[in-house]
């Protein structure tokens, strides 16, 4: 056989239920390509018949006495071999339930996966489970290889039927159309020749499958992703060791290091030999950074570009996989580590658990997540961290939950927000966020519900003030921390030294965003009643809400401008329009309407009432606790 | 990037991640290829000094060129180095004269090792096995923790993925190998080294038709007919063959699963 001298090895892993042939697939399709090594088989043929058992090419992979006497994998083995293509690493994983744990450690880094299915026994619960686990290990190629055909006569409507009842449970999944064929891996039909067995299959055999995978995908074009592992000192010099995990570096690249959002410039990288020192690092290089600040950086900080920044939150959706042996409990601490970052973190809820078994998904609130169960969940950390979706960037949208240094399971981050405008670096250094023993949560459970931002916007005499002073009465009576921060009592204090400018209402929306956030954290219903006209800082106090995990509800309150002019409680719009005041929104300056509101409150057209009511169902829903389906089926009932 | 410069890479990433993790290090050094390479790579993971000691464990019968290599890095890399010989052993008499080779091995190299870890109180090891080496090897971790005894518990090894690594419990006694090489093949190991041009021993090149590929123990290891006098020529010739890499290296095939038996005592 002619080998290829190309070096670009693609990672394989065979999956599938227990003793649906996957060790016996790869050690035939290693014999049948000559890459066993001299003498291999015949020592593992002698070893076989002198303990009276039959040799089997699965004996290959499971080198271990153990599995060769039960004929069961307990570990994942990676093996190499070469086509005439390219170089391969296969992995076989075992089937067996129980050795989950070594079936992840060995699909985790393959780049396609190969699903062997027992043409009479069908699918089975390993089968679906690993199917399950693709999406979440980020595997996009898989080929359906239909195995052990002889024990059906090679029938071809055995393998339409199977291939019909995967392509269900694929589209089920959200996984893409696989490439399958049948095969027998015992007697080599279709492994590396076309079968004569089953001269009805059009496609070639299992080495063609495998050559036709795509080679996978550069990451040096996603953005900048480098996760810093320590800090050497050299000399003088302090050297940011760590790996680019995706993008691209370049001597003289503007940094932010996350969390913190700190900035500074690369002024070189630090290699040895210096004479091979690199000006330009792209995606997988390990390699150390020499910043020209000298800012605060440290193990676990993610540097990105400028632009297309991370995540920085303290909360986020996710879906993972529970390897226990132990449950995961809602609420109970584990170690969350994404990259080099590590953090105490928590789930707060589980929304659904999907069961291998059936495939059916409960939707629930339940008090956990069961080993083997995969479950999508909430999940809290104790200090913020920097994290992508996986969809985005696979490398910092993964993450292993832990304790005492064991590994129990692991998730990807699905569906979160990422800001819409860059926030400004941060320039103080070093810069801590100190976290007390009493958090959010426990607050919440103590008072009853959680804290929540009422962010109310509109035109000054659209009835804003009345709206919030009344909402915040009706809570409070009902024993409901809230409290209202209006623009015109802000101005007083803590915006004393802001005009109306563009700018400095920028200012004044941020200061009442974290004014709200504070107060939200400490369990009160911050509501929050500002014109603020302008959409860009309305979509930046609800950032600073969301990357705090505190729920921001937008309330459009709206009257037509002549309305609100003939209401002019306070007189302005009359001292406006006599050029008294200026920059006043709706006389010379704009107001943009929302386009985004969770409620739009057209105070001309609705009774007080009305409005008050439509305004304590949003808050109530906001406010309520996690996994009490009884305050979310009829709120106002148990407060 | 190229698969060597990926290869490297990870490694690098592997020995920050210990060096980060434990506090007491030591990386076995047999002056073999892949032991120069791990040199290398630590150079390259701590940019040009390597902040832990080096072991070589003497068992005696080492190759004499083997020796003058030791003398010779030992300067040229400034390497912190520790020597150590499984007096007790020797003053037992156990030897290749006298004692099967699994017996000898156990005694001179891994037993010897356990006096190491018990004297520093190593909590990890840096190693340079690979996968492709044996098939038990090829069920390792990066990180893979060991008893107290040094036992490797292959039945049960914790999961390992996305680069996040298992830790023993505080207190468990034991180490952790830490296996920075699982990824290469020898293959790969000779395309580094001239990429690299890593300093080597003269045993790996041919004399006479004959060359060592995998050294060990001078009694129990072996040549291999060869004409490869060139890295480019290994090169080649590794390209081709078929043999196994270990075929000269005698306590491997003892009995049957010699290796898994040597392994799971605690051998590298
Ligand atoms: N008849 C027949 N038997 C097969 C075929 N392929 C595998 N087998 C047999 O099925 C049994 C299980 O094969 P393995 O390769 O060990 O199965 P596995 O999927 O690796 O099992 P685990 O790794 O333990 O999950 C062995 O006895 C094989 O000989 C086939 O194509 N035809
Ligand atoms: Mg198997």
């Amino acid at each position: 056989m002619h080998f290829s001298t190309s070096e670009e090895v693609v990672p394989i892993v065979v999956i599938g239920h227990v003793d649906h042939g996957k060790s016996t697939l790869i050690g035939r399709l290693l014999f049948d390509t000559g890459s066993v090594p001299e003498g291999k088989a015949e020592e593992l043929a002698r070893a076989a018949a002198a303990e009276g058992m039959p040799f089997e090419h699965a004996f290959l992979l499971d080198s271990l006495l153990e599995e060769q006497a039960q004929n069961v994998t307990i570990d994942t083995t990676e093996i190499r071999f070469r086509t005439k293509k390219r170089r391969y690493a296969i992995i076989d994983a075992p089937g067996h339930k129980e050795f989950l744990k070594n079936m992840l450690s060995g699909a985790a880094r393959a780049h396609a996966a190969v699903l062997v299915v027992d043409a009479q026994e069908g699918v089975r619960e390993q089968t679906r489970r690993h199917a399950m686990l693709l999406p979440i290990l980020g595997i996009q190629h898989i080929i359906v290889a239909v195995n052990k055909m002889d024990l059906v006569d090679f029938s071809e409507g055995r393998y339409r039927e199977i291939v019909g009842a995967l392509a269900t449970l694929f589209q089920e999944l959200g996984l893409p159309e696989p490439t399958s064929l049948p095969l027998s891996a015992r007697s080599g039909e279709n492994i590396v020749q076309p079968s004569l067995q089953m001269l009805w299959h059009i496609g070639g055999p299992l080495l063609e499958a495998l050559d036709s995978v795509p080679s996978p995908p550069r990451l040096d074009a996603l953005p900048l992703r480098f996760a810093v592992q320590d800090i050497y000192r050299r000399g003088t010099e302090r050297l940011v060791a760590g790996r680019v995990e995706t993008g691209t570096l370049r001597v003289g690249d503007e940094l932010l290091f996350w969390p913190g959002r700190k900035r500074a410039r690369l002024r070189a990288f630090a290699e040895w030999p210096t004479e091979t020192t690199p000006t330009e690092a792209s995606a997988g290089r390990s390699t150390a950074l020499i910043l020209e600040e000298e800012i605060f950086v440290e193990r676990g900080m993610i540097g990105s570009s400028l632009e297309r920044t991370p995540i920085e939150a303290r909360e986020f959706p996710a879906k993972i996989f529970w390897l226990g042996p132990d449950p995961l409990r809602v609420g109970e601490h584990y170690e969350l580590r994404l990259v080099t970052q590590s953090v105490s973190a928590r789930v707060l809820e589980v929304d659904r658990v999907i069961d291998a078994e059936t495939l059916s998904v409960q939707d629930s609130c339940k008090p956990g997540v069961e080993p083997n169960e995969i479950a999508e969940v909430l999940v809290r950390t104790q200090r913020p961290l920097a994290f992508d979706n996986a969809s985005e960037i696979a490398q910092t949208g993964r993450f292993i939950l832990a304790r005492e240094g064991r590994i129990l399971g692991g998730g990807i981050v699905l569906g979160a927000r990422y800001p819409r405008a860059s926030l400004p670096p941060i320039q103080s250094s070093p810069l801590f966020w100190t976290e007390g023993e009493i958090d959010r949560y426990e607050r919440a459970r103590a008072q009853g519900h959680s804290g929540a931002i009422i962010w109310f916007t509109g035109l000054s005499g659209a009835g804003k003030s009345t709206l919030a002073f009344q909402l915040e009465a009706q809570l409070f009576r009902r024993g409901i921390w809230a409290y209202v921060l209006d623009g015109d009592n802000l101005r007083h204090g803590l915006s004393s030294d802001l005009n109306f400018s563009s700018e400095d209402r920028r200012e004044n929306i941020r200061r009442a965003a974290e004014a709200a956030r504070i107060l939200a954290d400490a369990g009160s219903v911050a509501i929050v009643a500002l014109i603020s006209p302008f959409r860009g800082d309305r979509r930046k106090a609800r950032e600073i809400a969301e990357a705090a995990g505190i729920p921001f509800r937008e309330v459009f309150v709206h009257a037509p401008l002549e309305v609100c002019r003939a209401r002019d409680p306070k007189a302005l719009y009359a001292r406006a329009e006599r050029g008294e005041i200026s920059e006043f929104t709706g006389v010379d300056s704009p107001y943009e309407i929302p386009e985004a509101a969770e409620l739009e409150i057209p105070t001309h057209e609705l009774s007080p009432t009305e409005c008050l009511e439509q305004l304590m169902k949003i808050t109530l829903e906001a406010i309520t606790l996690p996994n009490r389906p009884s305050l979310r089926e009829d709120p106002a009932a148990n407060i | 990037m190229s698969n060597l410069s990926k290869l490297e890479s990870q490694s690098v990433f592997l020995l920050r991640e210990a060096y980060r993790t434990f506090q007491r290090i030591g990386m076995p050094w047999s002056m073999g290829k892949d032991s120069n390479v791990l040199l290398w790579l630590a150079q390259k993971a701590f940019c040009g000094r390597i902040p832990f000691p080096v072991l070589h464990i003497d068992t005696t019968y080492e190759f004499p060129e083997m020796m003058e290599f030791r003398a010779w890095a030992e300067t040229h890399y400034g390497l912190q180095l520790i020597v150590k010989i499984n007096e007790e052993a020797i003053a037992r008499g156990v030897g290749y004269e006298t004692h099967d080779p699994i017996t000898v091995t156990h005694e001179l190299k891994t037993v010897a090792l356990q006096q190491v870890l018990a004297e520093y109180r190593w909590d990890a090891l840096i190693t340079g096995i690979r996968r492709d080496e044996d098939p038990t090897r090829a069920k390792e971790r990066y990180f893979s923790p060991r008893s107290s005894e040094g036992e490797w518990n292959y039945k049960d090894q914790p999961p390992e993925f996305w680069n996040q690594f298992a830790l023993p419990p505080k207190g468990a006694g034991g180490h952790v190998r830490v296996q920075p090489l699982l990824d290469w093949t020898e293959y790969d190991i000779w395309l580094y080294i001239r990429r690299e041009r890593i300093p080597i021993p003269p045993l790996y090149f041919a004399r006479n038709g004959k060359r060592f590929r995998s050294i060990g123990c001078q009694p129990i290891t072996h040549p291999v007919p060869s004409t490869a006098s060139t890295v480019d020529e290994i090169i080649s010739e590794l390209y081709a063959t078929r043999t196994p890499e270990r075929a000269g290296r005698a306590q491997d095939h003892h009995e049957r699963n010699a290796m898994q038996k040597l392994r799971a005592k605690g051998f590298l």
